[in-house]
């Protein structure tokens, strides 16, 4: 069936609808151009990434590998030896990105992300505990269900305490992010300690997981990570028509026939277990979820963080950032230590920003 | 009560009222605002909730459109439970403009009012050609057509409160809530919102709302309801409800009430300390 645009009867200043058999939506060219702009540039940096390394691949024979074209060793190299990272720097980026903008949009505040919310530094006091506190319990746990599943569980706890504690009938969005900077400097400082008391050795090990990296990955870890972040996405993609009237507050948004509550404990959970899957992947990769959002919705020239071009702005940054990580400087960088270069300088800018209106 | 419909369209006769609480008790956590409190809303007419700081008005308006769950009692939208309906179907029938709402930043007034179709929308049909025309109509209605592409925030106080209404009237509902439409707005811009609110109830509509400006309400309202310390103290037309003594039992306000000059309906002068010269 051939696309049919309702543009014509209507003026222009009412937003064009766009219709496919049954299906009707929105028609923006804007945030759908930048959109695909976003995913061919996460897709050249994507191709780029797996290219770079000790036996350097060129770009036409990665995309062609990628095609199942390419040639033998290439294709073990690729396939085996890079793609996991790489792949996981996308999953982990579209993850950070969407739970991102799902917090954000939730409290209303840009400042809002998984960072700010305690899910990063719940998971990693959780995981610093396990590598420093050497003990039966710790190491038992270690071993059966993996660094990587306590940290998310970890990441999980914090954001649903988070969560409880900032319940008061009904979720504010200043009072959420205040317990949870509460929350995560709480956290701050259990990891603090523990680092300080620790032996020498695991501060070490613990220290490498702190900064965040995509060193070493499984195809097994970015296989639970492609896996968990799929099944979320579905989750927000069905439950993100209901969130649209939220944007303008509860009260409007239930005169709207929304069940805000609901709609919002559902988003939040996504983004705390998106998060929470992130930060197992990759360990606490800062600054992503709070930037792509807003990076998104000034790209997109929308008012609220878009849910599409925030996790592919995730995705390129951290792709983005792992390139430079290993690339642009003599020594190599965990991606953690890019992102925030990148990050902290945009929110000191977001907040100059706000303070001059 | 008022019934008498200046609309000439034939409100729903069969019944009495459209939106109803009987015997409801609410409050917020331990404390109870509004106990045990019988109200109708009569159709096609615009009814005004008053009463001093505190009483339990925008509490009251709030039940009606079910924003807060009576701890006792029920709220009837045309002969439903409004608790039992599912909150999309309530949606389709009474639009609700809550008390000073905030549109994100850059948000512009298309996509605002546009939102307003919400509740005939579904995940698959999100939008619509009819979704176009009904947006465009209440554009048209309040008057903001030509700020359709201008961001929500960049509007002063009037027109931004006109183009909320627009997004309440874009929801097709024609039984509609307003919480203090004029909060904030000098008095120029506050006759201007309720103008425009006169002109729904010409064109068939049903209004609530609550004000606080005593003559204002009595300026434009065919029936008022007067609340003082969670339960009403009066309901009817303002010309047999507005009385010095009422003014006094429920405010505490020492008034003189006279014909208003310039219209048919009762003005309040109040006598404050200063400044006066009593006969």
């Amino acid at each position: 069936m051939n696309p049919r645009m309702n543009r014509t009867d209507v003026k222009p200043s009412v937003t064009p609808g766009v219709r496919l058999g049954q299906v009707s939506f929105v028609w923006r060219p804007w945030i759908v151009c930048v959109s695909l702009l976003l995913a061919a540039a996460t897709f050249l940096v994507f191709c780029l990434s797996i290219g770079v390394g000790d036996f350097p691949i060129r770009l036409p024979q990665v995309i062609a590998t990628l095609l199942g074209r390419g040639e033998q060793v290439d294709e073990f190299v690729i396939m085996d030896l890079r793609m996991p990272r790489a792949l996981a720097g996308v999953v982990v980026g579209i993850a950070l990105g969407v739970s991102g903008a799902l917090t954000q949009s939730i409290a209303r505040n840009p400042l809002a992300s998984p960072d700010v919310l305690g899910i990063t530094n719940g998971a990693s006091a959780v995981a610093v505990f396990l590598v420093t506190v050497s003990g039966g319990t710790a190491a038992a746990i270690v071993s059966s269900v993996g660094l990587s599943a306590a940290a998310l569980m970890g990441g999980l706890g914090t954001g649903l305490l988070v969560y409880f504690l900032a319940w008061r009938r009904g979720i504010d969005g200043l009072r959420l992010i205040l317990i949870g900077i509460s929350v995560s400097a709480v956290m701050e400082a259990l990891t603090t300690w523990l680092l300080v008391t620790a032996d020498i050795r695991d501060v070490a090990q613990a220290q490498a997981w702190l900064v965040g990296s995509l060193d070493d990955r499984s195809w097994d870890e970015v296989q639970v990570a492609v896996w968990g972040t799929l099944v979320l996405l579905v989750v927000v993609a069905g439950a993100a028509f209901q969130f649209k009237p939220m944007h303008l507050g509860d009260d409007v948004a239930a005169g709207l026939g929304v069940r805000y509550s609901a709609v919002r404990a559902v988003l939040l959970l996504c983004a705390v277990l998106l998060a929470g899957v992130a930060v197992s992947a990759a360990g606490p990769v800062p600054f992503v979820a709070l930037v792509a959002p807003q990076v998104a919705m000034r790209l997109a020239r929308c008012p609220t963080p878009p849910m599409v071009a925030s996790a592919l702005v995730g995705a390129l940054l951290l792709t983005g950032s792992d390139l430079v990580a290993r690339t642009a400087l003599p020594v190599s960088l965990p991606v953690g230590v890019v992102t925030a270069a990148i990050g902290g300088p945009f929110l000191v800018y977001l907040l100059v920003r706000a303070n001059r209106r | 009560m008022v019934t008498q419909s200046v609309t000439g369209v034939e409100s729903k006769s069969d019944q009495a009222s459209r939106l109803a609480a009987r015997g409801v008790t609410v409050g917020y956590g331990a404390r109870t605002v509004i106990d045990d409190l019988d109200v109708a809303i009569p159709p096609g007419v615009i009814t005004t909730i008053i009463g001093p700081n505190g009483c339990g008005k925008s509490t009251l308006l709030r039940t009606l459109s079910r924003l807060l769950k009576p701890s006792k009692g029920t709220v009837v939208l045309d002969g439903d439970d409004i608790a039992r309906l599912r909150t999309r179907d309530v949606a389709r029938k009474l639009g609700l403009l809550p008390q000073a709402p905030v549109a994100p930043e850059g948000l512009t007034v298309a996509d605002l009012v546009a939102r307003g179709r919400h509740p005939h929308q579904s995940w698959l049909r999100q939008w619509s050609s009819d979704d176009a025309d009904v947006v465009e109509r209440a554009l048209a209605m309040t008057g903001v057509s030509d700020l359709a592409d201008r961001p929500v925030d960049a509007l002063s106080g009037g027109q931004r409160q006109r183009v909320w209404i627009s997004m309440t009237l874009a929801q097709g509902t024609d039984l509609l809530l307003l919480d203090e439409p004029t909060t904030y707005l000098d008095l120029a811009h506050a006759m201007d919102v309720l103008d425009l609110v006169d002109d729904l109830h010409e064109s068939g509509c049903t209004v609530v709302m609550v004000l606080h400006d005593l003559n204002l309400a009595a300026r434009y309202s065919d029936n008022l309801i007067v609340m003082r310390g969670g339960s009403i103290l009066a309901q009817g037309h303002p010309r047999d409800v507005l009385t010095a003594e009422l003014l006094h039992e429920a405010f505490g306000l020492r008034a003189k009430v006279i014909d208003d000059p310039v219209g048919d309906r009762p003005l309040i002068v109040p006598i404050g300390r200063t400044h006066v010269q009593l006969d």
